[in-house]
C-alpha cells in the first residue's frame, strides 16, 4: 500500500481521468436505464388498469396478436393506441425541449414557454377552422409554423449578438400573439370544427387513434436517432459559441441542425396530441436533476417526458371521475414550477438548467 | 520538436456590422515564440485575436495559417493546429474538471471514432501540466478564479495544438495567479515549442514574458518587435495617451513602465522636464 506522493507522474493522472470517465458513463447508463424501466412499467400499468382490469397475461396476448375476449377491443383498440401516443409524444416533447433549454442554458427557454408549440397550435387551428384542411395537411402546416416561429425568434434575438434572456422575452411575446390567434379563430369556429380544433389548445389523448400515432412514430424513428447523434455537439455548444468554435465545432450549422430536429419532434408531437402543457418545460430540468452533470440529457429527458405524459394521462382518465384532457394535469404540475423559476430568476438572475 | 506554424494576417479589415474596428492591418505571429498584444480598451486587440483564430471573418484581407486562408479551411482541421481560449468561456453547470478538459479532444475525434486511450492520455497530460490533477473530479463552478483559469488552459492544452491564442488569460486573477499562468505558458513554449499569442492588459508582465510585443491603438499597430525596443515612453504615450517613465526591470532587465498620474508624484509635473534635462546633462557628464 505504498504510493509515491512526492513524484506525480502522468500515470496517476491517467487513472484519475479514466476512473472519472467510467464513473460518469456508469451513472448515465444507470439513471437512463432506471428511467426506461419506469417508463415500461407505466406503459404496462396504463394497458392493464382502467374501468376493467386485465391481467398481464391477457394484455400480452393482445400485444402478440391473439384474440382475447373483451381485452382485444379495450386494450387493443382503446388503451394501446392511447398509451403509444402518450409514450411517443412524451419522448418528442422531452427530447425537443431539453435541446432548447441546454442550448440557451436556461430552463425558461422551453419550446412551450417561448411559443413554438403555440405557433404550431395557431397554424393548426387556422387550418382546421378557416381552411378546412384534413389531418395530414394540418400536421404539415403545424410543423411549418413551428419551424417558422423557432427561426424567427432565433433571428430576432440573435441579430445583434443577443442572449438567452432576450430570446426568451421575445418568445413569450410571440407565444402571446399566437395564443391570441388561436382564441380568435376558435371564437369564430363552426360547431362541428370545435372538437378537432380544441385538441390543439389543450393537449388531449381522449380521441387517440392508430392513424394519429403513426406520424409521430415515424418522427421518433427518424428524428430521434438524428437528435441523439447530435448530442455531442450540443454538449460542446453549452460552453458558449466562441469556445465551441475554438474546438472546431461548426457552430451555426450544428445549431441549425439541432433546432430543425428538435422542432420536428415537437411539431409531430403536437400534431398527435396537442400542445400538452409544460411537458417540455418540466422534463429537461427533472432529467438533469436526476442525472447530475454527466453526459447528454437528451435521452433521459425524453424518457422523463414519456413518463410524465403516461402518468398524467392515467390520472386524467381515472382520478377525477370525469375524463380530463391530459394537458390540464401537466399544466397544474408545470405552472408552480414556472412561477418558482420566475421568482428565482428575478432574485438571482439565474434560471440555468 | 513541433512543426513551426506560420500565422499571418494580411491586410485584414475587421468589424461588427457596419462598424469597422481594424482597418487593413498586417500582423505576423513569430512561430515558436511568445507574442503579447497590448493596447488601450476597445483598440481592437481582442477583435484581431478572434480573426486570427478564424472566429471572425474579415471583410477584407486574409488570415493565413501555413499559407492557407484560415477562414476557408475546415474548422475541425484548424482546431487540431490552433487553439483559442476566449475571454469568458462558459462552464456548463456542475461539470467536472476532467469532463471539461476532455472536451478539448473534440477536434481529434471523427464522426464515428470512439474515445481512445490516446485521448485519455492527452487529458491526463493537460491536467498534470496545469497542476489541476487533484481537482479532476471537482465541479468547475466550485473552484476559485485562479484554479478555474488553469482548468480552461488545461482544456486548450488537451487540444494539443502547435499554436495557442489566449484572450486576456490573466484577467480577474490576483498577481500571484497571473504570474502562475504566464509561467505555465512560458513552460509550454519552452518545452513543446508551442507558439503562444495572447492579449494582455499588464504592460510590465507582457514585456517580461513576451519575445515579441505588439502595441495597438485605434485598430492599428503602433509598434511591434522586441519588448525592449517597443515599450518606450513614446509608445506608451501614443497607445494609452499616458505619460510614464520606462526603466529597466531590476529583476529581469525588461522594460518597466511607471505611469505618471496627477497625484502622488514626488516630482511636480512642471519640474519633470527640468529633472529629465538635468539627468541627461548628468549622464553626459558621466559619459
Amino acid at each position: 500500500m505504498s504510493t509515491v506522493v512526492s513524484e506525480p507522474h502522468v500515470g496517476d493522472a491517467l487513472s484519475v481521468v479514466q476512473a472519472g470517465r467510467r464513473r460518469r458513463r456508469r451513472r448515465w447508463a444507470l439513471v437512463t436505464g432506471i428511467l426506461a424501466l419506469t417508463v415500461v412499467a407505466a406503459f404496462a400499468v396504463s394497458l392493464m388498469f382502467g374501468q376493467t382490469f386485465y391481467t398481464p397475461a391477457e394484455v400480452w396476448g393482445v400485444l402478440t396478436g391473439h384474440r382475447v375476449s373483451g381485452a382485444s377491443f379495450t386494450v387493443g383498440e382503446l388503451r394501446l393506441p392511447r398509451a403509444v401516443t402518450a409514450l411517443l409524444t412524451g419522448l418528442c416533447f422531452g427530447m425537443g425541449g431539453v435541446v432548447f433549454q441546454s442550448m440557451l442554458r436556461n430552463a425558461l427557454a422551453s419550446p412551450d414557454v417561448i411559443g413554438i408549440n403555440t405557433g404550431a397550435s395557431a397554424a393548426a387551428v387556422f387550418g382546421i377552422v378557416v381552411l378546412g384542411l384534413g389531418e395530414t395537411e394540418v400536421s404539415v402546416m403545424a410543423m411549418a409554423a413551428a419551424l417558422a416561429v423557432a427561426l424567427s425568434i432565433y433571428l430576432l434575438a440573435y441579430r445583434k449578438g443577443g442572449s438567452g434572456p432576450r430570446l426568451i422575452l421575445i418568445g413569450i411575446g410571440v407565444a402571446a400573439m399566437c395564443q391570441a390567434v388561436v382564441s380568435y379563430v376558435i371564437s369564430r369556429a363552426a360547431e362541428w370544427d370545435l372538437p378537432a380544433a380544441m385538441r390543439w389548445i389543450t393537449g388531449n389523448l381522449n380521441d387517440a387513434t392508430w392513424d394519429r400515432a403513426l406520424p409521430v412514430a415515424g418522427a421518433v424513428i427518424v428524428l430521434g436517432p438524428l437528435l441523439l447523434s447530435l448530442a455531442g455537439r450540443l454538449e460542446i455548444l453549452r460552453m458558449g459559441d466562441e469556445t465551441a468554435a475554438a474546438v472546431g465545432l461548426p457552430v451555426e450549422r450544428s445549431r441549425l441542425l439541432l433546432i430543425v430536429a428538435a422542432v420536428g419532434l415537437l411539431a409531430f408531437g403536437t400534431a398527435a396530441a396537442g400542445p400538452i402543457a409544460f411537458v417540455s418545460f418540466l422534463a429537461g430540468p427533472i432529467a438533469v436533476r436526476l442525472l447530475g452533470p454527466v453526459g447528454s440529457p437528451i435521452l433521459p429527458a425524453g424518457l422523463v417526458g414519456a413518463l410524465l405524459v403516461l402518468v398524467a394521462d392515467f390520472c386524467a382518465q381515472y382520478a377525477f371521475g370525469t375524463r380530463l384532457p391530459v394537458g390540464v394535469i401537466t399544466g397544474v404540475l408545470g405552472a408552480p414550477y414556472l412561477v418558482y423559476l420566475l421568482v428565482r430568476s428575478s432574485r438571482s438572475g439565474g434560471t440555468t438548467l | 520538436m513541433t512543426v513551426d506554424r506560420s500565422l499571418h494576417a494580411q491586410g485584414v479589415t475587421l468589424g461588427y456590422g457596419d462598424r469597422t474596428i481594424v482597418d487593413s492591418l498586417d500582423l505576423q505571429i513569430p512561430p515558436g515564440r511568445i507574442t503579447a498584444i497590448v493596447g488601450a480598451n476597445a483598440c481592437g486587440k481582442s477583435t484581431l485575436l478572434k480573426a486570427m483564430a478564424r472566429l471572425l471573418p474579415p471583410s477584407a484581407g486574409e488570415v493565413l495559417l501555413d499559407g492557407k486562408a484560415i477562414h476557408r479551411m475546415p474548422t475541425k482541421q484548424v482546431a487540431r493546429v490552433l487553439g483559442l481560449l476566449p475571454q469568458s468561456p462558459i462552464a456548463p453547470d456542475g461539470i467536472a474538471v476532467s469532463d471539461l478538459v476532455s472536451r478539448g479532444r473534440h477536434p481529434h475525434q471523427g464522426a464515428l471514432s470512439r474515445w481512445t486511450r490516446a485521448d485519455d492520455e492527452a487529458v491526463a497530460r493537460a491536467l498534470e501540466a496545469t497542476d489541476v490533477t487533484h481537482l479532476a473530479d471537482r465541479p468547475v463552478d466550485e473552484l476559485s478564479g485562479g484554479q478555474r483559469q488553469r482548468v480552461w488552459i488545461a482544456m486548450a492544452l488537451a487540444q494539443e495544438t502547435d499554436v495557442l491564442l489566449l484572450d486576456e488569460p490573466t484577467t480577474f486573477l490576483d498577481i500571484s495567479h497571473q504570474v502562475d499562468v504566464l509561467d505555465l505558458l512560458a513552460d509550454l513554449n519552452r518545452e513543446r515549442g508551442t507558439t503562444v499569442a495572447m492579449v494582455l492588459h499588464d504592460l510590465n508582465l507582457a514585456a517580461r514574458y513576451a519575445d515579441h510585443l505588439v502595441a495597438m491603438a485605434q485598430g492599428q499597430i503602433v509598434a511591434a518587435g522586441d519588448p525592449g525596443e517597443v515599450l518606450t515612453e513614446d509608445t506608451v504615450r501614443r497607445v494609452f495617451g499616458l505619460d510614464s517613465r520606462v526603466v529597466p526591470d531590476p529583476l529581469t532587465g525588461s522594460p518597466l513602465v511607471i505611469p505618471i498620474g496627477r497625484h502622488h508624484t514626488l516630482i511636480e509635473p512642471e519640474q519633470k522636464d527640468a529633472a529629465a534635462a538635468a539627468e541627461v546633462e548628468a549622464g553626459a557628464q558621466v559619459g
